[in-house]
């Protein structure tokens, strides 16, 4: 498989603040790859520079196989962008902004376009003042997936979809997928990652902290365990990758680094065990230990 | 009619400490520019008319002078005090308009437009807060400028400072309050702005009108406009204070009217309503997108742009056959160079006018590039494949071209008007585009290398119209003149036409451009 885009040790600053620090991105072709940090990350820096509206102090990105600060015309005529935050102008309407946007792209699909006002029950005659926020996320959206191109970047494209639209757009990315578009999908919604999402790359402080399918990122977090012994627990405390062990006469609970799970069951049963509850890693527990400030990138592996 | 219940205002206090907070700058320096306008008359009308006999020579030429009345309004008296009244009133009466309009929208109309209202609106905060400290803020900046004007002007006369003082500062009260019903009616605060400035255009046309009737200000049409009232209010020459009456009614009932609007609308909401747009767009291009956006605007220069060269024109017409009528206004006008002299000296000096406004367009033009990028809507627009120097030639093809197209019609509408000399008068309409190309293209290149200081690009053409206005009567040094493009050209028609400044000022406007340009390629976006 090529790669839709290849970014290493990308920095860029801002007077005094440092928005990327060494960042590091690959994106495979067909692939929808979720790009997550906490705000102020440097997502949005991120993906501005890989729409060549920002230049990196140093670092190389490629997308689609080019520079997109000198070849941005070339690259954008492949890719939709989404911005997290749509501003439209006041005497325009949203179908006049959906093919103003298409025909500035590789073009756009009628059809497919008014499928989508009709799925997303957009009004299109509406001008931009009068359009709500989620309004004017689907103006965008609608252009975006109407376009006929290679890479669609969507940074959070989803704040201020209603659940029943959040779930309009998650059907569409899925349909992107499968007609073999590469999309990268920056979002805070972790249920929508966990849905859509190949791969996943974390990045906080501007650099990436962490990249893989979330079947990977699972085996790098802890698993709890609460079990009722039918004997007093024998040398857990020893054990590697036991954290916050809690004894209480035969009860037991604990969190195990997953890949140390195995060592812990087998120990627990020595002392036979009368019941068990295991609860694997939620997506929430991963991201909190990558955003929390007090973890290192380096204690989380 | 409504009363103002207490709990209405709740809130009003803080907005306006706010509003002040927010205008520190803008409003200092409006009152500031203006007020040093007026204060620096008395000094330099001293050195320009030095002998009571100077002066009276130019009382007889005012009378009998209705195309400079009709610019600057009559004179009543020849006392220092009385003259710089008669010369600067009118246009810092005008000044503070506008500065009265841009304040009370700014903290009304496009508050509501930005969605900040809501956010305003929602906390402790009665009904009509808003507009009443936005009312006010206009209120403590017409005061300080009133305060200024009156103590500066003193030693021309106490009673009269005060006169002129508060006359200027009820202009701008005037304003303020139609402002603030304009804002009532539109959702854009651009149109709101544009229609407030459009009803001081009508007041200057009006009181243009009448004074051009008569010689001391009596006309109907003189006292229809409230800078008419200003004229009439006849600072150091026996004031009529019963006229200052006439402002605080005005802005009584304006500011009446306002309130009971906006009693009657909800936030955000208008009585013009937005009508929806077509479901299909036909909008291919960056360029298409730049003049859909500007269409409206260049629309309007244009019409004005025509309609000025139309009524100056006319007027240049008035000044010759006067001429003809009167031996005395004759020798006057001969002794300047003959009658073809002083009919080339006032078109060239309206012409010469128009030029500098119309360096105001190519700025608010251009900078249309800044408010594309800040708002984020140049960001997804540049995201397709559009590269940087098309999108912004889109704006400035129009920004430029759209700089001579009004200075074309500019001219045609003199050349109509006056109905002579169309070629002269056209060529000398287009000269003047090379030193408002300078201005256009100092502003791509502030944009282009400096973005945040784009907007200092009308701290630039307000100095340029200053100088263009104020410079020669303060008999400012030419160092100072020289800073104006302006100051540059050849003074068309009647005088040499120069090649070399023009072709100076087109080659530095090209190569500001480029190397704004080039700036724009290689910096970052603003976001």
């Amino acid at each position: 498989m090529t790669k839709a885009i290849t970014v290493s040790g990308l920095h860029k600053t801002f007077g005094s603040t440092h928005a990327l620090d060494g960042l590091d991105l690959e994106v495979e072709t067909g692939e929808v790859h979720g790009f997550l940090g906490p705000n102020g990350a440097g997502k949005s820096t991120a993906i501005r520079v890989l729409l060549g509206l920002l230049r990196a102090d140093s670092g190389a990105a490629q997308v689609l196989g080019r520079d997109p600060w000198t070849d941005a015309v070339e690259v954008h005529r492949r890719i939709a962008y989404v911005p997290g935050d749509v501003t439209l102008w006041r005497n325009l309407s949203g179908g006049e902004v959906i093919d103003l946007y298409g025909r500035l792209r590789g073009g756009l699909d009628t059809g497919r376009r008014a499928e989508l006002i009709e799925r997303f029950e957009l009004d299109p005659t509406k001008k931009g003042r009068t359009y709500s926020k989620g309004n004017r996320q689907k103006v965008a959206l609608v252009a975006a997936f109407a376009s006929d191109v290679d890479l669609l970047i969507l940074d959070e494209p989803t704040s201020g979809l209603d659940p029943l639209m959040e779930e309009v757009f998650q059907r569409c990315v899925e349909e992107e997928r499968d007609r073999g578009r590469t999309v990268l999908l920056s979002s805070h919604i972790l249920s929508e990652v966990e849905e859509l999402c190949d791969r996943v790359s974390i990045i906080r402080k501007g650099h990436t902290v962490e990249t893989g399918s979330l079947a990977d990122l699972r085996h790098l977090t802890r698993t709890s365990v609460t079990a009722e012994l039918a004997g007093p627990p024998n040398g857990l405390t020893h054990l590697p990758g036991v954290h916050d062990l809690d004894v209480q006469g035969h009860r037991v609970r604990l969190q195990v680094d997953t890949d140390k799970l195995d060592a812990v069951l087998r120990s627990l049963t020595d002392s036979g065990v009368r019941s068990l509850t295991s609860t694997p890693p939620t997506l929430e527990e991963l991201f909190l230990r990558h955003y929390q400030e007090d973890v290192t990138p380096e204690a989380a592996r | 009619m409504t009363t103002l219940a207490a709990p209405q205002l709740t809130g009003t206090g803080t907005l306006l400490r706010f509003a002040l907070r927010r205008d520190r700058l803008m409003v200092p320096v409006w009152v500031a520019v203006n007020a040093l306008m007026v204060l620096s008359m008395p000094n330099s009308l001293k050195s320009l008319y030095d002998t009571p006999a100077d002066r009276a020579d130019l009382l007889r030429q005012m009378e009998t002078n209705s195309s400079l009345r009709a610019l600057i309004g009559p004179v009543f008296d020849d006392s220092l005090g009385a003259l710089t009244a008669w010369r600067v009133g009118v246009y810092a009466g005008a000044l503070a308009a506008v500065m009265s309009l841009i304040v009370v929208v700014r903290h009304t109309r496009d508050e509501e437009e930005s969605g900040r209202q809501e956010l305003v609106a929602s906390g402790m905060v009665g009904r009509r807060a808003s507009l009443t400290a936005a009312l006010l803020t206009a209120l403590v900046a017409n005061a300080a400028l009133a305060l200024l004007v009156t103590a500066g002007l003193a030693g021309q006369g106490a009673t009269g400072a005060l006169a002129l003082g508060l006359g200027i500062g009820g202009v701008g009260l005037v304003f303020a309050t139609m402002a603030a019903i304009v804002a009532q009616l539109t959702e854009s605060a651009r149109l709101a702005r544009g229609l407030t400035a459009a009803v001081l255009g009508a007041a200057f046309v009006l009181r243009a009108a009448g004074d051009s009737a008569t010689d001391d200000g009596s006309s109907v049409l003189t006292w229809l406009s409230p800078l008419g009232w200003l004229e009439n209010l006849r600072s150091f020459a026996d004031e009529r204070w019963w006229v200052l009456l006439l402002f605080l009614t005005a802005a009584a009932l304006q500011g009446t009217a306002a309130y009971v609007l906006a009693g009657r609308r909800d936030v955000g909401m208008s009585f013009l309503p937005t009508r929806p747009g077509p479901a299909a767009g036909r909008l291919a291009s960056a360029s298409a997108l730049a003049w859909r956006l500007q269409r409206g605007s260049v629309l309007g220069w244009s019409i004005g742009f025509l309609l000025a060269g139309l009524v100056y024109g006319g007027m240049t017409d008035g000044v010759a056959d006067f001429v003809g009528d009167n031996d005395n206004a004759r020798e006057i006008f001969e002794r300047m160079g003959g009658q073809s002299g002083i009919t080339d000296a006032f078109l060239a000096s309206m012409v010469g006018m128009l030029g500098l406004i119309a360096a105001l367009y190519i700025v608010s033009s251009v900078l249309r590039l800044h408010g594309e990028e800040t708002s984020g809507r140049a960001e997804p627009v540049l995201a397709n494949a559009v590269g940087r120097l098309r999108w912004a030639a889109g704006h400035l093809v129009i920004a430029f071209g759209g700089a001579a197209l009004i200075m074309l019609l500019a001219g045609l509408g003199f050349a109509v008007g006056h109905g002579k000399q169309a070629g002269p008068i056209l060529g000398a309409c287009l000269v003047q585009v090379a030193a408002v190309w300078v201005v256009g293209g100092l502003t791509v290149l502030l944009h282009g290398l400096a973005p945040r200081a784009a907007v200092a690009a009308w701290g630039v053409a307000g100095a340029i119209l200053l100088i263009g206005w104020v410079g020669p009567a303060l008999d400012a040094p030419q160092v100072l003149l020289d800073l104006s493009p302006f100051g540059h050209l050849p003074k068309l028609p009647g005088g040499q036409m120069e090649w070399g400044p023009v072709l100076t000022l087109l080659l530095l406007a090209a190569a500001m451009t480029a190397a704004g340009l080039a700036g724009l390629r290689r910096r970052d976006l603003s976001t």
